[in-house]
């Protein structure tokens, strides 16, 4: 075994995801314990130029017309093929909608030891030690890492994606693709996010809405609050998988991360998918009746008034400030 | 169309968590299982699946605390066989164990499609799904929010980071990780759930449990607080007004 860390860089469409920035930033923190390398592992087609700004020794570039757009399976493969031959000490991938349908199958494939929801790596007593976060984020586990070639998922927490970027661009390697005959999924087509509603992005003030809402009449309480405060409605899966708003008002692993100026958190628990992506807000009130839930782990401020009861008067009071 | 949906329970996280007297995992007797909610999406799509096309549905749990409640619910909403796999679960379960538990019962059955929650919050060793499927060698998609399927084709939705979706084709069978089922999961009153239990019978299979491939924490705890919120105090009245004057000192009002 080698003592080098690789780090898969996850890329949709051109646009390298940030958490591959943070892995990178926390493999270079910890190579020089391991005494290895920080490797890149680009995939894609005519992807290279991605490479410029990563903070790594090295990239490892693979160019494949299946490889063109994400699909695990190919992924998977490539993958399975490079570490038959190297074994480094990590692989690190994002647990993102692509990482984690990667690792699960090569872990199963390769017989590897695989760690998911991981915040953080550090080495203590000259081992790797690793802290994930689980149960929705109300409870944390600490380990060792095994000695062997070891799989990590790993969520934002400990680095800042700009730690993860480097000034200078790094040696690229192309390495030759193995045999992709034979995929078994294949990409048909991208769907855009409908475009027709707000981009809550690039709203400076949101009010999130989770699972404590309730009931689907009770979300114009936040409505009239967000309309008092000229922001808008966003909200955590449960809600919109009740179709009581659109997608776009997504907020999480599968929606949008926002950086508002201020983000009113309504009876949203905290759990790992909604909160990683609310990180950036400049300043989070949380209103939940569970004084246990990590969201105000998060908050800068927070109350267990039961939000039903705490919006109509809280629209008032905004209302009059600005009439006032 | 066979349909088989491999499912799990995981800690209802509504109930205090309390850590077991070794201090790295949670107390097995202090714990209200519940069925884990992705995969009650996944046996909703299983029942959606077989509205639009027909299909033959397996259900397949492990022999947890509320696994004949949530068989005899699947049953109820259209299932059609019902698989408990007794085992010893004393020393915890993780997502490798769990797919080497399901592996074998879903080589017998050969089904067409597999559906399974993409994940588990008390997982840290990644999805089940994607471990299962390798097992079995079948390709997996994670996070797929719809699926038709005809002609030994899928057709899927899976969730891209930032509200993008993608398309796939998939050929089956195949393993897929549901984040959604295109509609919520329907309720079944109590006296449908009763019916199921006396028109369906619930399958026994005993396997040895292999726990190697998860690690195990050296320690468990709730989150170190570092910062925490500062808790607004008083009645509704005076919190309304706390925050009102909060988001006028940053400028929002």
């Amino acid at each position: 075994m080698n003592n080098d860390i690789y780090v898969l860089i996850e890329h949709v469409r051109g646009q390298i995801a940030d958490i591959s920035y943070i892995m990178l930033a926390q493999a270079n923190q910890l190579a020089p314990s391991t005494g290895g390398k920080v490797i890149a592992l680009l995939l894609g087609q005519g992807a290279q130029g991605l490479a410029s700004d990563l903070a790594a020794d090295r990239v490892a570039y693979i160019d494949h017309p299946a490889l063109a757009e994400f699909t695990g399976e190919a992924t998977q493969r490539v993958l399975a093929d490079i570490l038959a031959r190297e074994t480094p000490r990590l692989v690190l991938m994002g647990d993102t909608t692509i990482g984690s349908d990667v690792a699960g199958m090569l872990s199963a494939r390769l017989n590897l030891p695989l760690v998911s929801a991981c915040r953080a790596i550090r080495v203590e007593a000259g081992c790797l030690a690793f802290t994930s976060q689980t149960c929705g984020g109300k409870m944390m586990a600490d380990g060792v890492l095994p000695t062997g070639t070891t799989l990590v998922l790993m969520v934002p927490g400990a680095f800042k994606p700009d730690q993860g970027r480097a000034a200078k661009a790094p040696a690229v390697e192309t390495l030759a693709a193995p045999d992709l005959g034979g995929l078994r999924v294949s990409l048909k087509q991208y769907n855009e996010p409908a475009s027709e509603d707000v981009d809550i992005t690039r709203e400076a003030i949101l009010v999130g809405v989770g699972r404590g809402i309730q009931r689907e009449d009770n979300l114009e309480l936040a409505q009239e609050l967000a309309e008092a405060l000229g922001g808008v409605v966003c909200a955590t899966r449960p809600v919109v998988d009740q179709n009581w708003l659109p997608t776009t008002r997504l907020v999480g692993k599968s929606g949008k991360t926002v950086k508002p100026k201020v983000y009113i958190a309504l009876g949203i628990s905290g759990a790992p998918e909604h909160s990683e992506s609310i990180t950036g807000s400049e300043m989070i009130i949380a209103v939940n009746t569970d004084a246990a839930a990590p969201i105000f782990d998060m908050a800068k401020y927070g109350t267990t008034i039961d939000l039903l009861d705490l919006l109509p008067v809280l629209s008032e009071k905004v209302r009059q400030a600005k009439s006032g | 169309m066979k349909i088989a949906v491999p499912v799990q329970f995981v800690p209802d996280l509504v109930e205090e968590l309390i850590v077991d007297a070794q201090g790295n995992r949670l107390d097995p007797y202090a714990i209200r299982w519940i069925l884990n909610e992705f995969d009650d999406h996944a046996i909703e799509q299983a029942v959606i699946l077989k509205e639009k096309g027909g299909a033959d549905i397996t259900v397949i749990a492990p022999d947890f605390e509320g696994a004949d409640d949530a068989l005899f619910a699947a049953a109820a909403k259209g299932a059609d066989h019902l698989v408990k796999i007794t085992a010893d679960y004393d020393g915890g379960i993780n997502a490798h164990a769990l797919a080497r538990l399901f592996a074998p019962i879903l080589d017998g059955l050969k089904p067409d499609i597999i559906l399974t929650g993409v994940q588990a919050h008390s997982s840290l060793d990644g999805s089940a799904g994607a471990l299962l499927a390798e097992t079995l060698g079948l390709p997996y998609v994670g996070y797929v929010s719809g699926i038709d399927a005809a002609g030994g084709k899928a057709t899927v939705r899976k969730e891209y980071p930032g509200g993008l979706t993608a398309i796939l084709d998939v050929t089956l069978p195949a393993v897929f990780g549901i984040q959604a089922a295109e509609t919520p999961p329907r309720y079944v009153p109590i006296t449908k759930v009763r019916q199921a239990m006396k028109t369906n019978q619930i399958d026994e299979e005993s396997q040895d449990l292999d726990l190697s491939g998860g690690l195990e924490p050296a320690r468990m705890y709730p989150p170190e607080v570092g910062q925490r919120a500062a808790m607004l105090e008083g009645d509704i009245d005076d919190v309304a007004e706390k925050i009102a004057a909060i988001l006028s000192d940053q400028g929002i009002l």
